[in-house]
C-alpha cells in the first residue's frame, strides 16, 4: 500500500523547494489528464512506499480555475493519505484561508509552517502550540530553504497518515450561518460519511455548481436547501459565497490575534518594501528594468560572451586537429574523416562554442526568477500590455523566453484567461531566445562588424512585432473579449540559495547541450551527408550535392528577401530543427572544419552569400519565423490542439516572410 | 464613502462594500479583501496602473478599474 502525501499550498509559499527536498531528484513531471496543468510527483526519499504529489499552487478550493478544480478533484476522488499544507508563516492570514477549507475535507491535514527563518528575522513570534490547538491539527515549523524541520515534518505526516484520523471541523460560522448549513447537512442522504456531508453542505450553501451537479439530489430537496440559504442571506444582507468567505477570514483573524505577535507596525517598511521603493519607484522603475536587461545581455553576450567564443574556438580547433591525426593513424577513410571533422565537430562545435554565453545568460535569468523580481516586472508592465489586450502576466513568459521559448511558453500557465493565454503563447517566440543568439552574433560579426546596434536591434523588432500583433489579433474573433480579472500577489524578495540558482541554470544549460548533442548533431550529420553526396551517392562537391538541389528548389521562395540562394534557403530550413542549427549548417557549408582559420572562413563565406540588406532580412526571418521543433512541441502541448499550433506557426512564419521581404527591399534601396 | 481608487498613497482604509461582480469578486475576496479588512495603499505603478496594496500582511496589486468598485472609508 503506497502512502500518498499531497502537498497543498498558496503560490510562492515554498512548496517547490519543499517538494525538491522531499523527493531529491526522483521526480516526474506531467500533465493532469485532459488539462494543461502540471502534475508533479516523486517518491519520498528513504521511504520507497511513500509518494509525494505536488499539487498546483492555489489560493482557494473554489471550482473556478483549472488549478483549483484539479487539486480539489484529486483530494476528493483520489483520497491521498495525508495533506501537507505548506503555509508561509510570514503571511499567515491569507495562507490559512486555504487551510480552513482543507480542514473540511476527510483527509488528515498537517500544517507545515514554512519560512520560519523569515519570521525569526522579522522578529515576529508565533505560538505554535496555541495555533495547533485552535486549528485542531498538527503544526510543524520548518524552513524549507535550509531543510530545518523537514525530518520532523515527515515523521508527523507519516504518523498522521497511519492513524487515519479525520479532521475536526472548525467553528467558523456564526449561529445564523450554522443553522442554515446544518439544516442543509441534515437534508443530505445518508450514503455519505458525516464529514463529507458537512463539506457538501458548506459547498451547497456556497452555491458551488460543480458539487450541486455531481451529487444529484431531488429538486424538492434542492428547493428546501435553497430556502435555508436564502434565510441566511436575508438575515445577513449578503450572498452566501461572501458569507462563507467572510466567516473564514473572521475566524482566522480572531484565532491569530492570540497566536502571533508581529514586530513591525502597519506602515513600517520591511526589507522587501525598502527594495521595492527603488525597484518599482515611479521614476526609477523603467530605467532600472532596462539597465538590468542591458547589463545581463551586455555581460553575457558582448564582453564575457565573445571572449568565451574565441576561447572555445581554439579548443575545438586543437581538438579536431588531434582527431584528424588519430584518424590518419587509424587509417580512417577520408570521407569519414570529413564527416567527423567537418560535419560533427564543425557543426556541433559551432553551437557548443556558445555554451559559456548561454550559461551566463541563464544564471542571470534564474536569479531574476528565483528572487521574486518577475512579479515586479508584471506590475510595471501591466498598463503597457493592457494597450494591446494582454496583462502584465503575459510579460513574464516573454522575459523567460529570452532564455528559451520552451519554459517561456510553459510559464503562460499562470494566465487564466484562455484567449489571452493563446495569444501570449503565439507571441512569446517573437522574442529572441538564446538559440537565435548565435545566429545574430555570427551575422552581426560578419556583415556589420562595427555596427553594435545590429544585435540588440533584434530585441527591438521582437518587441515591436509582439505589440503590433497583439493589437491586430486582439481585434479578431478568436482573441477578442473582456480583459481578464487581474489580481496578483507580490511576494517578498528573497535571496535565492546559490544551490537553487545553479540547479535552475544547470537544467537550462543541460537542455542546451543535450539539444546540441542530439538535434544539432543529427542535423549536422544530415547536412554533411546531403552536402557531400548526390542522389546516386557519389561523392561530389557541395554545389552538385543533394543539399544544393533541395536548396535550389527552395531558393526561389526567398528571392523577395534577398537570400534566394541554395545555401541560405537550406540553412533557413534547418532552423526549424533548432535555431542554432543555422549556425552549424553554415559552418559545414563553409567547410570550416576545425583549423584556427575556421571562423574567418565562415565569416568570408557569409560575406559572399549576403549583402548587408539580405543579411539583416535573414536575421529578421530567423527571429520571427516558426520556432524550433522543441518550442513547437511546447506550443502544441500548451495549446492543446494541432489546429491552434498550425495557426500559431503559420502566423509567425507569415509575419517573418513579409517583414523580411520589406526589410530587404527597403534595405537595398537605401544602400 | 469613497472608492479604493480615490485613496491617496500612504493612507489606510477599511473596506465597506465590494461591488465587483462575478469571478473577479470571488478572486478578490479569496485574496483577503473582505468587508471590514484594512487596506494600506502602498504605491501606484510607474505607468499609472495597477496599484499596490498591503492587505493582511502581504502585498498585492489591483487594477484601478477594479479598485473603483471597492467602497471604503
Amino acid at each position: 500500500m503506497i502512502t500518498v502525501l499531497a502537498l497543498v499550498g498558496n503560490p510562492n509559499c515554498g512548496k517547490t523547494t519543499m517538494f525538491n527536498n522531499l523527493t531529491g531528484s526522483d521526480q516526474y513531471v506531467g500533465n493532469w489528464p485532459g488539462v494543461t496543468v502540471a502534475k508533479k510527483g516523486g517518491m519520498l526519499l528513504n521511504h520507497p512506499d511513500c509518494e509525494v504529489v505536488d499539487l498546483p499552487g492555489i489560493y482557494s478550493l473554489s471550482p473556478y480555475t483549472l488549478e483549483e478544480v484539479v487539486t480539489r478533484d484529486f483530494l476528493v476522488y483520489e483520497h491521498p493519505s495525508v495533506i501537507i499544507n505548506i503555509v508561509d508563516a510570514s503571511n499567515l492570514e491569507r495562507n490559512l484561508y486555504l487551510t480552513t477549507q482543507l480542514l473540511e475535507l476527510e483527509i488528515p491535514v498537517v500544517l507545515a509552517l514554512n519560512m520560519m527563518d523569515v519570521v525569526e528575522a522579522n522578529g515576529d513570534e508565533i505560538d505554535i502550540e496555541r495555533l495547533s490547538r485552535e486549528l485542531k491539527c498538527m503544526v510543524v515549523p520548518i524552513a524549507a530553504i535550509n531543510g530545518y524541520g523537514l525530518g520532523e515534518l515527515i515523521n508527523v505526516a507519516l504518523a498522521v497518515a497511519k492513524e487515519k484520523s479525520t479532521n475536526q471541523g472548525l467553528p467558523i460560522f456564526s449561529d445564523t450561518e450554522e443553522i442554515s448549513v446544518r439544516g442543509i447537512e441534515r437534508l443530505l442522504p445518508d450514503r455519505e460519511s458525516t464529514q463529507l456531508k458537512r463539506w457538501l453542505a458548506i459547498k451547497i450553501f456556497e452555491r458551488d455548481n460543480k458539487v450541486i451537479e455531481q451529487i444529484k439530489i431531488s429538486n424538492n430537496l434542492l428547493e428546501r436547501m435553497n430556502a435555508l440559504r436564502r434565510r441566511c442571506e436575508v438575515a445577513e444582507d449578503d450572498d452566501a459565497e461572501s458569507i462563507v468567505i467572510n466567516a473564514r477570514y473572521r475566524y482566522i483573524t480572531n484565532t491569530l490575534r492570540s497566536c502571533i505577535k508581529k514586530k513591525l507596525k502597519t506602515g513600517e517598511l520591511s526589507a522587501s518594501d525598502k527594495i521595492d521603493s527603488i525597484v518599482t519607484n515611479r521614476l526609477l522603475a523603467f530605467p532600472i528594468f532596462f539597465i538590468i536587461m542591458w547589463a545581463v545581455y551586455y555581460i553575457a553576450i558582448q564582453t564575457l560572451g565573445s571572449m568565451s567564443v574565441n576561447g572555445m574556438e581554439k579548443i575545438f580547433g586543437t581538438f579536431s586537429d588531434y582527431l584528424t591525426q588519430l584518424m590518419e593513424l587509424g587509417g580512417v577513410s577520408l570521407t569519414i574523416q570529413s564527416l567527423v571533422v567537418n560535419g560533427v565537430v564543425g557543426g556541433v562545435g559551432a553551437v557548443l562554442g556558445f555554451v559559456p554565453q548561454i550559461t551566463i545568460l541563464f544564471v542571470f535569468l534564474s536569479f531574476l526568477e528565483d528572487c521574486g523580481y518577475m512579479s515586479r516586472a508584471a506590475f510595471i508592465m501591466d498598463r503597457a500590455f493592457r494597450q494591446f489586450g494582454l496583462s502584465g502576466k503575459s510579460f513574464i513568459p516573454m522575459l523567460v523566453g529570452t532564455g528559451c521559448s520552451v519554459p517561456g511558453i510553459m510559464a503562460t500557465r499562470t494566465i487564466e484567461n484562455e484567449k489571452d493565454r493563446r495569444l501570449t503563447i503565439m507571441l512569446t517566440p517573437f522574442i529572441p531566445c538564446s538559440a537565435k543568439m548565435p545566429v545574430f552574433v555570427l551575422f552581426a560579426a560578419s556583415l556589420f562588424p562595427d555596427k553594435s546596434w545590429v544585435g540588440p536591434s533584434m530585441y527591438f523588432w521582437g518587441i515591436i512585432m509582439v505589440v503590433v500583433s497583439g493589437i491586430i489579433l486582439k481585434r479578431t474573433a478568436p482573441f477578442a473579449g473582456e480583459t481578464a480579472p487581474f489580481v496578483m500577489e507580490m511576494p517578498a524578495y528573497h535571496m535565492p540559495g546559490l544551490k537553487t540558482v545553479l540547479k535552475h541554470t544547470w537544467e537550462q544549460v543541460k537542455s542546451f547541450i543535450l539539444k546540441a548533442g542530439t538535434i544539432v548533431f543529427a542535423a549536422s550529420v544530415l547536412v554533411w551527408f546531403l552536402q557531400s553526396f548526390n542522389t546516386s551517392l557519389d561523392l561530389v562537391s557541395p554545389t552538385e550535392s543533394m543539399l544544393a538541389n533541395i536548396g535550389r528548389f527552395l531558393a526561389p521562395v526567398f528571392v523577395p528577401q534577398g537570400f534566394g540562394n541554395w545555401q541560405a534557403a537550406f540553412a533557413a530550413l534547418t532552423g526549424f530543427l533548432a535555431k542554432e542549427a543555422i549556425v552549424s549548417t553554415f559552418a559545414i557549408l563553409a567547410g570550416s572544419g576545425g583549423d584556427a582559420g575556421s571562423k574567418a572562413d565562415l565569416v568570408l563565406k557569409l560575406q559572399s552569400m549576403f549583402t548587408p540588406a539580405s543579411a539583416y532580412a535573414f536575421m529578421i526571418f530567423t527571429l520571427l519565423a516558426a520556432p524550433c521543433c522543441a518550442a513547437v512541441g511546447a506550443i502544441r502541448s500548451e495549446m492543446g490542439s494541432w489546429k491552434w499550433t498550425f495557426f500559431a506557426v503559420g502566423y509567425q512564419t507569415g509575419v517573418a516572410y513579409i517583414l523580411a521581404a520589406i526589410i530587404y527591399q527597403v534595405g537595398s534601396i537605401i544602400q | 464613502m469613497r472608492t479604493l481608487r480615490e485613496i491617496a498613497v500612504g493612507q489606510t482604509v477599511t473596506v465597506v462594500k465590494i461591488e465587483v461582480t462575478g469571478a473577479m469578486k470571488r478572486r478578490i475576496m479569496d485574496m483577503g479583501i473582505t468587508k471590514g479588512t484594512d487596506i494600506f495603499v502602498r504605491k501606484i505603478a510607474p505607468l499609472g496602473d495597477p496599484i499596490e496594496l498591503k492587505v493582511r500582511d502581504y502585498e498585492l496589486f489591483l487594477r484601478k478599474e477594479d479598485a473603483e468598485k471597492i467602497l471604503v472609508e
